[in-house]
Order: structure tokens, then sequence, then C-alpha cells
């Protein structure tokens, strides 16, 4: 059996790779291969290579606006009952966070799938918080489909290629290949990349988490560049079919529909949010309370703070002058220092322990 | 650090992060099954794949999204072993 984590086949890919002569920036969107990146050390080891590797807006709670944040916060202060992953109630807004208003007497629960959620429904009105991409979109959308008593969904869902097609476009870094998701592309398979790699003219792999995976996935890149192809490649065939999980895609069609919206740090990105279909709009919380959600105004980033930047791959974590100092996993500005999908929130966990 | 950031840290781990270690399901229960990773049982949901007892899944946020099968695997296999027969 291929053993994933060899080193000595690492070896043979990171030789082929240097072998190949090349200088590339690579982009990826997904908290887990960063994780894998910074903790196998491949980022130094790609960099002797001529491989730069960057973590794009791949963080579900990092790309979550301010606004969306202040809303939950909002619900909370007003006597809702907020259920949510961990990682959403650390994330500041202005002073506040839903930790902070749990602190003073608010319901808010930390769940570890929609199914708890479900269960605090059985006795009290709940709302869930909808965060995630394609991968986590499906289980809230069968959850809604069981039209649930006592229960509706704020959705922060997001479809990941409209923020591919809106970082290319923007094109303020370079990027000559893009590492798409693992788990992401599980959902909605390889097809939705064709015509960003057309498009842009580059190359778009989908690889899996293993470091192999992760090193494979960028020698098959690297080829492709030599070669002068720009085709969407799968590495993580054990995972990703070509045409998806077609279930999965048929309950996200059916609950919810694209709307433009903003991610922290891009201007509004065209189709690019689940918003809940009106048909579902006795389990949309952004309907059942509208009149607290609105006429909220959006409060600026923390000062000094520049997830923005670092979820656009304009700058590494410890390129943030907040980075390790102001800024820690346990005293976060920034959503990328809370989120153990962040960027920063890897890169401190891996190097300062 | 102190102790409940190091536990937002691991529950984060596990509902956020995308757990690439397959579970095998043990028992199924309509839209419910038991999957079994290595001795540590979970519950999923199951119904937004096709699967039977004894299935390999991939599970995210409580819910299984993929079924491994035997022909999968070879396919990884088979770009490594391309890789070691040209490189």
């Amino acid at each position: 059996m291929l053993e994933l984590r060899n080193r000595k086949v690492a070896e043979r890919i990171v030789n082929q790779i240097k072998a190949l002569h090349i200088n590339l920036k690579i982009m990826h969107v997904c908290g887990t291969h960063q994780d894998t990146i910074v903790r196998y050390g491949l980022d130094h080891l790609l960099k002797t290579c001529g491989v730069e590797v960057i973590q794009g807006p791949g963080c579900p709670v990092c790309v979550t606006t301010p606004l969306e944040i202040q809303q939950a916060i909002a619900l909370a202060e007003n006597g809702v009952t907020i259920a949510t992953f961990g990682d959403m109630v650390r994330v500041p807004a202005g002073d506040t966070s839903l930790e902070k208003v749990r602190a003073e007497g608010g319901d808010v629960r930390i769940v570890y799938s929609i199914d708890d959620a479900r269960a605090i429904a059985e006795t009290k009105e709940v709302v869930f918080l909808g965060v995630g991409f394609e991968t986590t979109a499906p289980s809230t959308a069968v959850t809604v489909l069981d039209e649930p008593d006592n229960f509706s969904v704020l959705s922060f869902h997001r479809y990941i290629p409209p923020a591919l097609d809106a970082l290319l476009e923007m094109g303020e870094i370079k990027i000559d290949a893009i590492l798409c998701p693992g788990h992401v592309s599980t959902i909605i398979g390889a097809l939705p990349y064709v015509p960003l790699a057309e498009k842009y003219g580059i190359p778009h792999v989908i690889a899996g988490f293993e470091p192999l995976d992760v090193l494979m996935a960028v020698y098959m890149m690297a080829k492709q560049v030599q070669e002068g192809r720009h085709e969407v490649e799968n590495e993580y065939v054990r995972c990703v079919n070509t045409e998806g999980n077609v279930k999965a895609q048929k309950v996200i069609g059916e609950v919810f529909e694209p709307a433009d919206a903003s991610w922290r740090g891009f201007p509004p990105i065209p189709q690019s949010k689940m918003a809940m279909r009106k048909k579902y709009a006795a389990y949309d919380a952004a309907e059942i309370y509208e009149d607290v959600l609105e006429g909220i105004e959006e409060l600026p980033e923390p000062k000094g703070c520049r997830c923005g930047d670092v979820l656009r791959g304009v700058i590494y974590p410890q390129q943030c002058p907040l980075f390790g100092r102001v800024c820690t996993p346990s005293n976060p500005v920034g959503p990328c220092m809370v989120s153990i999908e962040g960027a920063c929130n890897i890169e401190y966990r891996y190097k300062n322990d | 650090m102190n102790t409940e950031s190091k536990a937002f840290i691991v529950l984060g781990f596990l509902v956020h992060m995308c757990l690439a270690i397959p579970g095998q399901i043990a028992e199924i229960h309509g839209t419910k099954a038991v999957v079994d990773y290595g001795g540590i049982t979970r519950e999923a949901d199951v119904s937004l794949v096709d699967v039977k007892k004894g299935d390999y899944v991939i599970v995210h946020a409580g819910f299984a999204i993929h079924v491994l099968n035997k022909k999968d695997a070879e396919e990884t296999l088979k770009i490594f072993e391309e890789f070691f027969d040209h490189a």
C-alpha cells in the first residue's frame, strides 16, 4: 500500500519539481491544505523548488463579513438563541463578539453539527449560523428540507468558484496555478474549474490533504506550466469524481440560490453567496428577524488588522504588524487568527509552539 | 494559551476542518449511521450518499459526503505509479 507520508517518495517528487526549473506562485483556498502545508513544512520545502504557496479566501469563518458577525450578535442581544460552530463565537466585531454576548447572558450555543442545533430546537426557537462552503451547505440544506420546527438558518454559506473568479479577475497578485480544495470538490466535482482554467489560462489541480497529495498536485501543476498546458486535473481521485456528489448539489440548488455578496477583504463578488430561496422563507432567519437585522451599519475592520490582505493572498500572516505580537490565538484581533482554518492561526500554531 | 482556547481549537478541528480519514459504516438506521474510525464510533447522517454496512465514507460536519471504493483507491496508486514510471 502506498504510504501517503513516505519521506522517500516525497523526496523523489520534490527532486522532480526541482528538475523542472520553474518559478511558480500557487494559490489554494482551503484551511486543511494550509494545515498540511505548514504542519509538514511543505511551504519551506517548496520554496527550494521555486514554488511559493499562499492561502486565499479559503476559510469560511474568515471570509464572513463584519456585518454578518454583527447580525448574529444583534440576534443574540435580542434574546434569540444562536447555535454555531465554535470558531464563530470568538470573531470580534467592534468591541464585542458572540462570546462576549454569551458572557453577558446571551444564549449562544456551540454545536458540533447541525443535528445538535436541531436538538436544541426541540425545546426552544433556535437560529443556526450557516457557515461554510459547498462542503457544509448540503447538511444545512438537508436539514431545512426536513422542515424542522422552531428552527431557522442565517445563511453565510458561500460558493468557492465565484471567489476564485473574482480573485483572478482582480489580478492583484500574480497567480500561476490554483490548488483546488479537496472536499469542496468532492461536492462540486471538477467541472466548475474548467471555465476558470480556460478564462485565465492557468492550471487547476484538485488535491487531497496528505503531504504527498499536495506535493504530487504541485508537481502536476508545474509540469502543466512547463508544457504550456492549463487544464483541470484531479490528484484526489479517491474522493473526487468529475461530476461531484450530485445528490448534494441537488439539495444545495433546491434550498439556496446564488446572490451577490461581500467577502471580508473583497469587493462584492457576484453570485457568490447561498441565499435561501423564497420557498423556504419560513426557515430563513434573514426573513424571520428582518426587523432586528435591518439598518445595522457595518463596523470597520479592527484597527491595524490585515485579514483582508491575507485573504486576498497579498501578504503572508507574518507580514501583518499585529501577527504574534498583539494578535494571537488566545487574544485574536481578526478572524484569520481566530479560526482553525485561518492562515494566521495555522502559522502561529505550528511556528510558535 | 489558556485551556478554553485550546478546547476551542480541538472542537474547531473536529467541526470545521476537512477530516480526511475514512470511517467504516457499522450500522444504518434510516438516514443515520454509526461510523467506526478504528474503534471510535460517531453518528453520521447518510442522506447525501448511497451506502451499505461495511462501506468506507468521508464525513464532514456530521454528514457522509463520499463513499470510497477500491477503484478510486487504485486510481490514486496509478497517479503515483505513472509518476514513478516517467520520473
